[in-house]
């Protein structure tokens, strides 16, 4: 159950120092579901891309793009009824085909994740300390004297205020930020090696976002790990990351570094992205530039480029075949028949 | 319609425009309190502000900033504690039953999730139609048109969309049939809270652009609450700053946001991401959490966290005053402004505004 027979696109061995280096290589993966009446969905299809310590990936794209289906598939949280074949290595281990028992102990010992709402990702019956002891008497055996030690110092690591009072609190006491530092603080209990963050600023306000941001890359940046930051939001995923991935219906359009991407758009879709978020800049009460219809239903994808019903420079070739994702420039991948040049 | 003139432009004053026409919304000392087990929340204490025909007043402000309540306590849901609502001449809080029904009707709402706002057993068509019926508009020929032509408007199919229910439509097709319902009665002014915030983005801009483009043709005018403060400056004339339930800053959009006078503004605008990587990151972050809405700070509600909070500021309230054209702000130290320069009565500088010692209430 690995080497799907989908695979030719993805020859990309350069872009990163694929093998040596790369602490989770993803190739080729697909995640099909299978729906009611036989039907198929196919959530990630054919996607590749490794990720290096010490850096940040940002995974962008809209609602059903398959952002949060392909890291869930890293993380073996995907439903029985999803089909994953491709690989995944992380530190070289193929991830795909492990046991239940097996993927447990590589989440316990390598990943995380950190997600969207931190009110859901809490008990609401439980004080803060015993779910972060909770977590670290999973993963490690050691005393609850020490489990409580460590557990302050997790809630100083990711600057709680009053972490020992922070300690015997119930989630509902604390503020949105704060819950969001705790679902953090659980999520380091293991020590990861990668830390996949789904939208974790999405729910905070943009105050309290700035702070969520800059304590995730101080941590990063303190522990080493890598740093999958899944977001809907290309302004927020192009300050933050250093690398950027852009997903349409399943499928990574262009990817580039941060600074790269916002000075050459290439794929259209990636620029009807940046010219749709209302910025600062912007002249009020403007029209911003629309890109009409909505993503492709996963369930009924046809032959051609997934955007081409939406995109302005569509023409015949682009929907007879959809056009492969490569490396066009040193470090820029685009899947695009017609590439724009244009900044952000 | 009031949307026949000219849109009000965007430098005019209050003083200015009071001569030329009456708002279409006066609200003057709202305040609205719950009784939660811990004591008394203070949603909102004290907001004042106007609404032009015409014009679209963004608010912005953090959770628990009392801007849903203020909305909220403007339509009447609940009533607010005190304070008074004159809506195109009435006053809102004196009415009550069928003639708060009836001023109503020229005030509709936008709420953030379309699927909640929808009752899903309906569909679409009835859904757009309800308001009519409800306040007994012509037959039930004229309601068919009148729901037909509000769906087109908003960029539906009445023959295709009009029929489903709302599960089988995406969230910016079911958020066009929650503004269609707005519409339909020819509202002149539309409370948007949070309307377009759980959109994806490219849908979010079909929806900022309807919005605009009904604002256009029917002369509506909005009072756009939001937390994206790039959003609510996209849509707005003029922007109104709100903190723990206070207004702090009020002002033309675009000198909000260039020239903020109010600290908290800064911060905000500090928060947003810079548009360009590289550059990078978030100019300054704020420190701490808000205060709690039971126990406000005394004086400034923003003390114990503004970078500029002197003793001064936990004694007294600030009150709103006017630095530049059509711009208040309601701060001991405002900060610098060239337009406000010359009209600042305390011009402060950075080394005098600022205390040694922090006032903090709230955990660091």
């Amino acid at each position: 159950m690995s080497e799907a027979a989908h695979g030719s696109a993805n020859s990309r061995a350069s872009v990163h120092q694929a093998g040596r280096g790369a602490l989770l290589e993803v190739a080729d993966l697909r995640v099909v579901f299978t729906l009611a009446r036989g039907r198929e969905l196919c959530a990630v299809d054919g996607m590749s891309y490794s990720v290096v310590a010490g850096r940040t990936l940002a995974i962008v794209g809209e609602s059903g793009s398959g952002k949060t289906v392909s890291c869930r598939a890293v993380m073996g949280l995907l439903p029985p009824s999803a089909v994953v074949t491709g690989s995944t290595r992380f530190q070289g281990t193929e991830l795909i085909g492990l046991s239940d028992e097996q993927m447990r102990r590589h989440r316990g010992a390598n990943v995380a994740m950190v997600f969207q709402d931190p009110s859901r990702s809490l008990n609401p019956t439980m004080r803060v300390g015993a779910q972060i002891t909770e977590a670290i008497r999973t993963h490690r055996q050691v005393s609850r004297r020490e489990a409580n030690e460590q557990a302050v110092d997790l809630l100083r690591l990711v600057r709680m205020p009053l972490p020992e009072r922070r300690f015997a609190e119930y989630p509902h006491q604390l503020s949105g930020g704060m819950r969001q530092r705790v679902v953090i603080a659980i999520a380091l209990a293991c020590r990861p090696k990668l830390l996949i963050a789904d939208e974790p600023t999405t729910a905070l306000d943009v105050t309290t976002q700035a702070q969520i941001m800059e304590l995730l890359l101080e941590l990063q940046a303190e522990l080493g790990m890598a740093l999958i930051l899944i977001s809907h939001d290309l302004g927020l995923a192009a300050s933050y990351a250093d690398e950027v991935m852009v997903m349409y219906a399943g499928r990574i359009v262009e990817q580039a570094s941060a600074l790269e991407l916002f000075a050459h758009v290439r794929m259209p879709y990636t620029q009807a992205l940046f010219q749709a978020i209302p910025r600062l800049e912007r002249e009020a009460h403007s029209p911003l530039p629309v890109v009409g219809g909505r993503p492709p239903d996963a369930a009924g994808l046809t032959a051609g480029c997934s955007f081409a019903p939406r995109c302005r420079s569509a023409a015949d070739d682009c929907r007879a075949a959809a056009p492969p994702l490569a490396e066009h420039e040193p470090g820029h991948l685009w899947a695009c028949w017609h590439p724009v040049d244009g900044g952000a | 319609m009031p949307g026949s003139e000219s849109p009000p432009e965007p430098q005019a004053g209050p003083a200015r425009r009071q001569a030329a026409e009456p708002a279409l919304l006066a609200v003057r000392d709202l305040v609205q309190e719950f009784s939660v087990p811990g004591g008394i929340v203070q949603a909102v204490s004290g907001v004042s502000f106007d609404v032009w025909p015409g014009e679209t007043l963004g608010i912005v402000g953090e959770t628990g900033s009392g801007k849903s309540t203020l909305a909220r306590s403007v339509l009447q849901a609940p009533r607010p504690k005190a304070g008074s609502v004159v809506f195109r001449g009435t006053d809102l809080v004196t009415l009550r039953g069928r003639r708060l029904m009836q001023a109503r009707r020229h005030l509709q709402t936008v709420f953030q999730d379309p699927f909640g706002s929808l009752d899903p057993k309906w569909r679409v068509r009835d859904i757009v139609e309800e308001p009519l019926v409800a306040y007994r508009t012509g037959d039930p020929a004229a309601r068919h048109r009148r729901a037909d032509q509000v769906l087109e408007l908003v960029g539906l199919d009445p023959a295709a969309h009009g029929r489903r229910h709302p599960r089988e439509l995406s969230g910016g097709q079911a958020q066009r049939v929650a503004i269609a319902r707005a519409v339909a009665l020819s509202p002149s002014l539309i409370v948007c809270d949070e309307a377009v915030s759980s959109l994806d983005v490219l849908i979010q801009a079909q929806v900022l652009n309807l919005f605009e483009q009904l604002r256009a043709e029917l002369g509506l005018s909005y009072l756009f609450i939001a937390h994206d403060l790039a959003l609510v400056k996209q849509v707005s004339d003029r922007v109104a700053v709100m903190y723990l339930g206070k207004l702090c800053e009020v002002g033309p959009g675009e000198s909000v946001y260039r020239e903020p006078l109010h600290p908290y503004t800064r911060v905000l605008l500090d928060s947003i991401p810079a548009a360009a990587p590289g550059t990078s990151r978030a100019a300054a972050t704020i420190r701490g959490e808000p205060p709690s809405p039971i126990h406000p700070p005394s004086g400034c509600r923003f003390r114990t966290r503004c970078p500029r909070a002197a003793q001064h500021c936990a004694v007294e309230e600030p009150v709103m005053r006017e630095l530049a054209v059509g711009h208040t702000v309601a701060c001991h130290f405002p900060l610098e402004s060239t337009a406000a320069a010359s009209k600042n009565a305390m011009p402060v500088t950075s080394t005098t505004a600022r205390s040694d010692e922090k006032m903090g209430e709230t955990p660091r």
